[in-house]
């Protein structure tokens, strides 16, 4: 079951699935190691709610709310 | 810049790997910066023996990769492909592994020599990660050094493989990264494009340099491609796009695939103990606790700019005074006196006060930056900037200018992206710095003293809606700005947050002393040449009818009979009228003059005319400007005869110069316009170009005419003044 990742509880393991946002933004993602098969999650919300904290491939990377829309995953666990 | 022969050796990295401090543990610190040709981005260089050879080691601006789509970008590609490049030390965060691998893999893959510094290896050690090296140097057919920049472990070994890598010139053993068919067919039709654009390159690279356009091409702005390699990548992207190939994809993911492999090949975490910054940002990113910390540290940064500064400014300002005195000694009266005191000292002064919160501001960004603090408070305050158009990483800039829009300036280089920075940086000089505050406190206490609004001073409310409009003011431009001249997509903010780590004070000191000194020398000798002119401009011509007039009056001092005090007192006087009535002869009082048609509409006069030419140099000169011009001499904000003289003066008809609303006007206009030659030199300076300076100047002075004719005009219709 694909979601997107904005909608991914915090904490919980997802693997992505696809990233749709412009190319320059998916180019960079993508170089920075965020791939389909890449496990990732939520490790935290900003104090004001936007942008998020996500953890992948063992570093930390801050992206906004608009962009990570444009990231699905597919939550570990479900079927 | 070096001489085309000398050799030379990049020093490449992801932001917050430690390049820096790998950099300056090799150079010594001696480095020197220049400017890269075109870009506004600097180039830090500085000369290493290597055994027999003497090299330059180049450090290369962080990045994640080599793919590029803008001129600066493009800067890394530039370097590689420099005929004198004879090798790439890239290092590489031990703690982040799984991502930091990429660029060295892309490195590699070009073809030039490469050694990877594997730095922070302390750091990985205490997170239970061990890294096989030897293995790893044999997966990428390149020499991996484990090494801790900051104790200056491991260089020894560094250096010694670099000059293995420089005496073998031999081809190096490449990563064999396998990408699909479909991708490698596509890179053979492109080669023959690539060949024609860089006959020099050895055909064996042609494949790579393929790969590289394929991934950077398409909406960029990067120099000097030519258009059939253009034409060849726009149809092989679009033949891909039609039968829902994802070229980009087919790219990215092979590497990564072929670093996971090496990865989980070559390293092994043994025990995960929580990590520290795990704890720390719990804490620094609470909602209420983040918050109040963030609220704290901004705060102090402030009120250590605003007041800390202070004695080290007086403490200038003082010296200043002193070698002006200690020349006009030495020097006998006339031009050649005038030209030193006023233009030459005053002018070096005017550079040299800028040093403390420069230096100030910069050990504070690099402690931030280098602790890993700024990626959060750009994190925590993201939400609020961008509904500007602005990156989170504009806060601390924007804060600054509450202080001070010349440091405040250079602190958007943290900003990534060139069109950020602009809009950056021409929006923030709108902030109420602390020059414009005696003009506030001037205004006040001549027209406002004594009175009240309700349970207020007028004066407090005044200053109040200063601050507030400027805030107001500056986030308006900044939106209006982004839509207008600097439109593009709004920043992205894909940021790293980087594992919390102790600075080292050496770094941030040689950082914030680099800073200083290219301040010092580039938009240092625009300030000195700007206090030269306006000097010229207030000074000349003399009027020789004026000198006669007091020389007489003098004379008549001289012979009366009163008392030795009071002809003392009698000729200061005089000496402060006289220096009023040359500046209203000199070009500059005639300019005031000149415009006094055009200031009547706000509610000034020339007076305040000509107290406007002076403010160029710097607003708070606008009040000493006054002074001269009132025939009262040396005068501050505080000064009693200067408020007096200023609610004496009179317009042609009459009517007070300075009433309330007049002076809301005043204050109005000083806080949107750029009456500051010191921010206009260091825009030109942090731009590239006279363009943005000129503009910043023109689009503040119109944006402070209108707002002041809308208040005075709008005023006056409903009964005010």
């Amino acid at each position: 079951m694909k979601r997107s990742l904005v909608d991914l509880p915090l904490g919980q393991n997802a693997e992505i699935a696809s990233i749709d946002c412009e190319r320059r933004l998916s180019r960079r993602l993508m170089e920075m190691g965020l791939l389909p098969g890449t496990r990732v999650r939520i490790v935290r919300v900003a104090p004001l709610g936007d942008p998020i904290e996500l953890r992948v491939r063992n570093y930390s990377l801050s992206v906004r709310r608009a962009e990570a829309a444009k990231i699905t995953v597919r939550p570990e666990g479900a079927v | 810049m070096s001489d085309e022969a000398s050799p030379q050796v990049l020093v490449a990295g992801n932001p917050n790997c430690g390049k820096s401090t790998l950099f300056n543990a090799l150079s010594g610190g001696s480095a020197h910066v220049g400017n890269y040709p075109g870009v506004t981005v600097e180039r830090t260089t500085a000369s290493l023996q290597l055994g027999s050879e003497q090299i330059e080691l180049v450090d290369v601006p962080g990045m994640y990769s080599l793919t590029a789509s803008s001129p600066e970008e493009q800067l890394a590609v530039d370097a590689l492909t420099e005929s004198n490049t004879r090798a790439v030390i890239c290092v590489v965060d031990a703690t982040a592994l799984e991502r930091g691998l990429y660029l060295p893999l892309q490195l590699i893959e070009s073809g030039v020599p490469v050694v990877v510094a594997l730095n922070m290896m302390d750091a990985a050690a205490r997170i239970g990660l061990r890294v096989d090296t030897k293995r790893l140097s044999e997966l990428f057919g390149s020499p991996v050094i484990p090494v801790v920049a900051t104790k200056r472990r491991g260089l020894d070994a560094l250096l010694a493989a670099l000059e293995e890598q420089l005496d073998s010139r031999t081809g190096v053993a490449k990563p064999d990264v396998a990408y699909p068919a479909e991708l490698e067919a596509d890179l053979a039709t492109l080669a023959p494009a690539i060949a024609r654009w860089r006959p020099q390159t050895p055909a064996s690279q042609h494949r790579v340099f393929a790969l590289w356009c394929l991934l950077s091409l398409g909406e960029d702005s990067l120099r000097g491609v030519p258009d059939d390699v253009r034409n060849a990548v726009g149809s092989i992207r679009r033949a891909a796009a039609e039968h829902g190939r994802n070229l980009d994809l087919e790219i990215v993911s092979p590497r990564y695939v072929w670093l996971d492999r090496a990865v989980a090949e070559t390293c092994s975490v043994q025990g995960s103990k929580p990590s520290w910054s795990e704890r720390i940002d719990r804490v620094l990113t609470h909602p209420i606790a983040g918050i109040s910390i963030f609220a704290i540290v901004m705060f102090g940064i402030f009120e250590a700019l605003f007041a800390g500064a202070e004695p080290l400014i007086g403490a200038i300002e003082n010296l200043t005074g002193f070698m002006q005195a200690q020349a006009a000694a030495i020097l006998p009266p006339g031009v050649l006196q005038d030209l030193v005191v006023e233009g030459i000292i005053a002018g070096v002064g005017n550079v040299i006060v800028f040093a403390p919160q420069i230096l100030m501001l910069f050990l504070f960004i690099g402690f931030l930056e280098d602790s890993g603090y700024l990626a959060r408070v750009a994190f925590v305050i993201d939400r609020v900037m961008k509904g500007v158009g602005l990156h989170g990483k504009a806060f601390v800039p924007l804060l600054s200018g509450f202080a001070c829009a010349v440091p405040a300036v250079m602190a958007t280089r943290t900003i990534e992206r060139r069109r950020d920075r602009l809009v950056t940086m021409l929006a923030l000089p709108l902030m109420s710095c602390s020059a414009r505050l005696p003009i506030y406190i001037l205004v006040v206490g001549t027209v406002f003293a004594g009175q009240s609004l309700g349970w207020f001073s007028a004066g407090a409310v005044a200053l109040f809606s200063m601050y507030t409009l400027s805030v107001l003011v500056t986030l308006a431009a900044a939106a209006v700005l982004r839509r207008t001249v600097l439109p593009g997509p709004a920043p992205t903010f894909v940021l790293e947050m980087p594992p919390y780590r102790w600075p080292s004070a050496g770094i941030l000191w040689i950082n914030a002393w680099r800073r200083l000194r290219v301040f010092l020398v580039d938009a240092g000798t625009i300030i000195l040449a700007m206090t030269i002119l306006l000097w010229a401009l207030l000074s000349f011509p003399k009027s020789t009818e004026v000198s006669e007039h007091y020389a007489t009056e003098r004379a008549q001092v001289l012979r009366s009979a009163s008392s030795e005090t009071t002809k003392a007192e009698a000729l200061h006087a005089l000496d402060a009228r006289e220096a009023g009535d040359q500046l209203a002869h000199s070009l500059g009082g005639r300019f005031g003059h000149a415009i006094e048609p055009v200031l009547r509409p706000i509610g000034f006069d020339w007076q305040i005319g000509v107290g406007i030419i002076g403010a160029f140099a710097a607003r708070e000169v606008f009040i000493s400007t006054l002074g001269v011009v009132f025939g009262i001499g040396e005068a501050d904000e505080e000064n009693k005869p200067l408020r007096e003289a200023l609610r004496d003066a009179r317009h042609a008809d009459g009517s007070p110069v300075m009433t309330p609303l007049s002076g809301v006007s005043l204050m109005i206009f000083f806080l949107l316009a750029c009456q500051c030659m010191s921010t206009i030199a260091v825009v030109k300076k942090e731009s590239g170009s006279w363009k943005w300076p000129v503009f910043l100047f023109s689009y503040m002075t119109v944006l402070a005419y209108l707002a002041s004719l809308a208040v005075y005009q709008g005023g006056q219709l409903l009964g005010y003044g």
